[in-house]
């Protein structure tokens, strides 16, 4: 790791005074120059100098550098949202992809510190990364790497059952039970584990405590309503030793960390992409680096028939607006004229571009970005369409260009980042302490081979048997799993 | 770094799975070509971390480019960045690369087998090695620590060290260079000698059997011996020595005399491979049906006056086949009851590789 080069250094400064300049607002950001293996390295560990150890990384890592060898692929950039920010860039790269990098790397900073859906995240998260990779060392140290690992195999497995909009509602119901209140109960038992069984408040209903009989039906309910934020609930609820409530928790904590970047992909690298061609363009670039640089940008911005590249989408949709703004082709007036010509030359020069994308990227997060200001003729020009597998061919087909359609796949697929929503639905189902999950079905049926083998590792967790509620060829099915064999079975009563 | 442990671990499982299934892998001659210089290819079915997900072709995605509807997006799988479509386990599988080193620790580790000890060599080789210091050397070598402590060394014994102002000034004396040693080690040198026996009842399954089992009696030798020679012999009634590729792919009929092989055995370790220098491993694969019993003593007596004497152990592998009477193998077993340097193995089918190698390998000779 090495910091800038003379050159860059020069360089960097001027970028700075540039992004400044241009009213962009971000936190210290310190650039450093590492080499492709240690790009790697970080790559895999999501951006992290310092991640808790385990495989998963290493694997990762592997396909990295075996992609890197081949020549298959290339790390340009990378960004933590921390404060200060870390940016790193590639050794050996040609002058003007660092400086590309740079304006780039600027935008995003920007980007986390000002949108608001960046706003709870841990803003000294390297440290946070590096303190849960302490603790969990320790708890190798003391309970063996394996049986760690393995615990943490099953935490990863149900990494993405969270709530990733519960960090923006105001704590009211959480705080009504703090998690410090929560932790002091767990201490209280650590010293005894032989007792834990029958303290923790998962035992007391797991062995069917019947002492409140008088109790209406909601009092043997829990959780009171489906709780999205699965997680939490096992954390609170699962017999669990300390250790691994902890693990659970650091789990659930990274996880929650990045989920403002998965919902915001396309307009953060949209806004970076913005701002770095702007800067590039208009004040950075020198004569000479003019075509190195085109042809920088025409790698990022490709398009590919089956991937949408959120760089692309991302940065058009922001010029877009900048331009719908400038000359006032929005409100009542504009959507109500139906003279195309008129449309066409339509400019009443107000000037509101800047000011509106700056605002747009304070407020906005994918969804309601999509929702707003994807149009029809934006998907026209661009050559959007919904692509489907078509089980008659054995391969994916353009679907259609139907501007309805598009917006819906784009919105379904960012609603809860294309992941099933799945909730805990009854913790004491058929009264025995058995764990009850649903899948809220939108359409899109999980994948079953996957889904049982998660069954087994939420099983570890939870100790009793567990179910799921989901759809299976368009039947609701109950998948059980009892810690020996799965069993399928038609809804009848939940 | 502190990924190389998390990728150390990452092949730790990987090399776990291997183990789980080497059954599997050793009956398998899919391994064997995808043999390349120092590894092999094996694939292994890809780890990932379940989750509950969208099956990836059950819900499409939007892309961008030309075509009308109805045509065919190609790209094959679509990137998983917009989290459309994961990989599907089973359908792909990870291909990892093994090195023949760390396969024969896992057929070590599988079947418990001893480690090899040279018979002691009397070739010695000689390297240099650059361990010790010396007082003179080209300024290249110099040990900039060793020439300092020295100087350090020389300024307190004399007095004129001052800690305030640590100066250290060194003079010719003080230098200290790197300079090398010669060390001789033994060199342990081995061949291996591979006979079969391609008379018209050795079909082609018992020939894979052969194959399969050379090649990791192969790859175990290897791990022992740098630099394994490996010679090939093939007999019906008469033998001749061939070379890797024609023992494998060749096909001859006819009746069998083991005892021509033998002979070329016989000539190639007189001529070739002096027995104080050499470690010679001799692994005969047979159907078992010798021509005659004269011919049999015949074997015996090569055996016992000029092979034995001279090998670490001699391997005799009887591969069953439909047309065999399996008779050498009672007929050694009957010479050498209880000769440590005569190892029999029968191999009734691919499953019995695995026994049949520890059968061979199962001793440290």
């Amino acid at each position: 790791m090495a910091n800038l080069t003379p050159e860059l250094e020069k360089a960097r400064q001027k970028i700075l005074a540039i992004a400044k300049d241009f009213g962009l607002d971000f936190y210290d950001t310190i650039f450093e120059i590492i080499t492709y293996d240690q790009m790697n390295q970080f790559a895999a560990y999501g951006g992290f100098p310092v991640r808790y150890p385990h495989w998963r990384f290493g694997m990762d890592y592997e396909k990295l550098a075996k992609s890197y060898e081949y020549g298959l692929s290339k790390i340009y950039e990378m960004v933590i949202n921390n404060d200060p920010c870390y940016a790193y860039l590639m050794e050996g790269n040609r002058t003007v992809d660092q400086k590309l990098v740079m304006a780039h790397v600027y935008g995003h900073c920007d980007f986390f510190k000002n949108n608001k859906w960046f706003a709870p995240t841990d803003r000294k998260m390297m440290d946070t990364m590096a303190n849960h990779a302490t603790r969990i060392r320790r708890y190798i140290d003391r309970y063996g790497v394996d049986e760690v690992e393995t615990f943490i195999d099953h935490c990863l497995s149900l990494e993405n059952l969270i709530d990733r909009y519960s960090p923006y509602i105001p704590k009211s119901s959480e705080r009504g039970r703090p998690e410090e209140e929560e932790k002091k109960g767990s201490l209280f038992t650590s010293g005894k584990e032989f007792l834990d069984e029958y303290i923790s408040s998962a035992a007391k209903f797991r062995a069917g405590d019947h002492h409140s009989e008088q109790g209406q039906e909601e009092h043997m309910r829990i959780p009171e309503r489906p709780e999205r934020d699965v997680l939490l609930f096992l954390m609170k609820h699962a017999p669990l030793k300390n250790w691994q409530q902890d693990v659970l928790s650091i789990v659930r904590a990274e996880a929650y960390y990045f989920v403002p970047q998965g919902m915001t992909k396309i307009m953060n690298e949209g806004w970076a992409s913005y701002w770095h061609s702007k800067m590039m363009t208009e004040k950075i670039l020198s004569d000479s680096e003019v075509i190195d640089y085109a042809d920088a940008c025409a790698g990022t911005l490709a398009m590919s028939p089956m991937s949408f590249n959120p760089y692309k989408v991302g940065i058009e949709l922001f010029r877009n607006i900048e331009e719908r703004w400038n000359k006032g082709r929005f409100g009542k007036e504009w959507n109500e004229c139906t003279d195309i010509a008129e449309k066409k030359s339509w400019d009443k020069k107000l000037g509101l571009g800047r000011e509106k994308i700056f605002q747009v990227r304070r407020d906005y997060n994918d969804v309601t970005f999509i929702d707003e200001f994807l149009t029809e003729e934006f998907c026209v020009d661009n050559k959007m369409f919904v692509y489907r597998f078509n089980n008659r061919t054995g391969q994916y087909e353009v679907d259609t260009r139907n501007f309805p359609a598009i917006k819906k796949q784009l919105l379904f697929q960012l609603t809860n980042f294309g992941q099933p929503i799945i909730t805990v639905e009854n913790a004491n189902y058929k009264n025995r302490g058995e764990l009850l999950l649903r899948h809220l079905y939108e359409g899109v049926e999980m994948q079953t081979n996957y889904m049982e083998e998660t069954l087994k590792n939420l099983h570890k967790i939870w100790k009793r048997p567990v179910h799921i509620s989901t759809t299976i060829d368009n039947k609701e099915q109950f998948v059980g799993y009892d810690g020996k064999e799965l069993s399928h079975s038609d809804a009848v009563s939940a | 770094m502190s990924i190389r442990r998390d990728h150390s671990r990452f092949r730790d499982i990987v090399r776990g799975k291997i183990r789980e299934n080497f059954k599997k892998y050793v009956s398998h001659d899919e391994l064997i070509g995808k043999r390349e210089k120092d590894y092999v290819k094996i694939p292994v079915p890809y780890i990932d971390i379940p989750r509950f997900k969208y099956g990836p072709k059950q819900q499409g995605g939007v892309g961008q480019g030309d075509g009308k509807e109805g045509d065919a997006v190609d790209g094959g799988d679509p990137q998983s960045g917009e989290g459309q479509a994961g990989n599907n386990p089973g359908e792909h599988s990870l291909e990892v690369e093994m090195s023949f080193d760390e396969l024969a620790d896992i057929l070590g580790e599988e079947l418990q087998l001893p480690r090899i000890e040279p018979k002691g060599s009397k070739i010695q080789s000689q390297k240099t090695e650059y361990s010790g210091m010396a007082p003179v050397g080209p300024d290249s070598l110099r040990h900039f620590k060793s020439s300092y402590k020295r100087a350090l060394k020389r300024y307190i014994s004399s007095g004129i060290y001052n800690p305030k102002d640590p100066v250290v000034i060194p003079i010719r004396q003080d230098f200290r260079y790197r300079s090398f040693k010669t060390v001789t080690e033994p060199q342990a040198n081995a061949v291996v000698i591979y006979i079969m026996d391609v008379s018209g009842s050795m079909g082609e399954e018992q020939k894979e059997i052969v194959r399969l089992e050379s090649f990791w009696i192969n790859t175990w030798l290897k791990k022992h011996y740098k630099g394994l020679e490996t010679r090939f012999i093939v007999h019906d009634a008469a033998a001749k020595e061939v070379d890797e590729e024609t023992f494998f792919r060749t096909s001859e009929s006819g009746g069998t005399l083991i005892s021509s092989a033998y002979k070329v055995c016989r000539d190639i370790i007189n001529e070739e491979y002096p027995a104080d220098q050499w470690n010679i491993y001799p692994f005969h694969f047979s159907d078992g049906d010798n021509w005659s019993s004269d011919d049999t003593k015949l074997c015996m007596k090569i055996l016992t006056e000029d092979i034995l004497p001279k090998v670490n152990f001699f391997g005799y592998g009887q591969v069953e086949s439909k047309y065999g009477s399996g008779q050498f193998y009672k007929d050694l077993e009957k010479e050498y009851p209880s000769n440590e340097k005569v190892v029999l193995s029968k191999i009734k089918n691919k499953e019995h590789i695995l026994a049949s190698i520890k059968d061979f390998l199962g001793k440290s000779r």
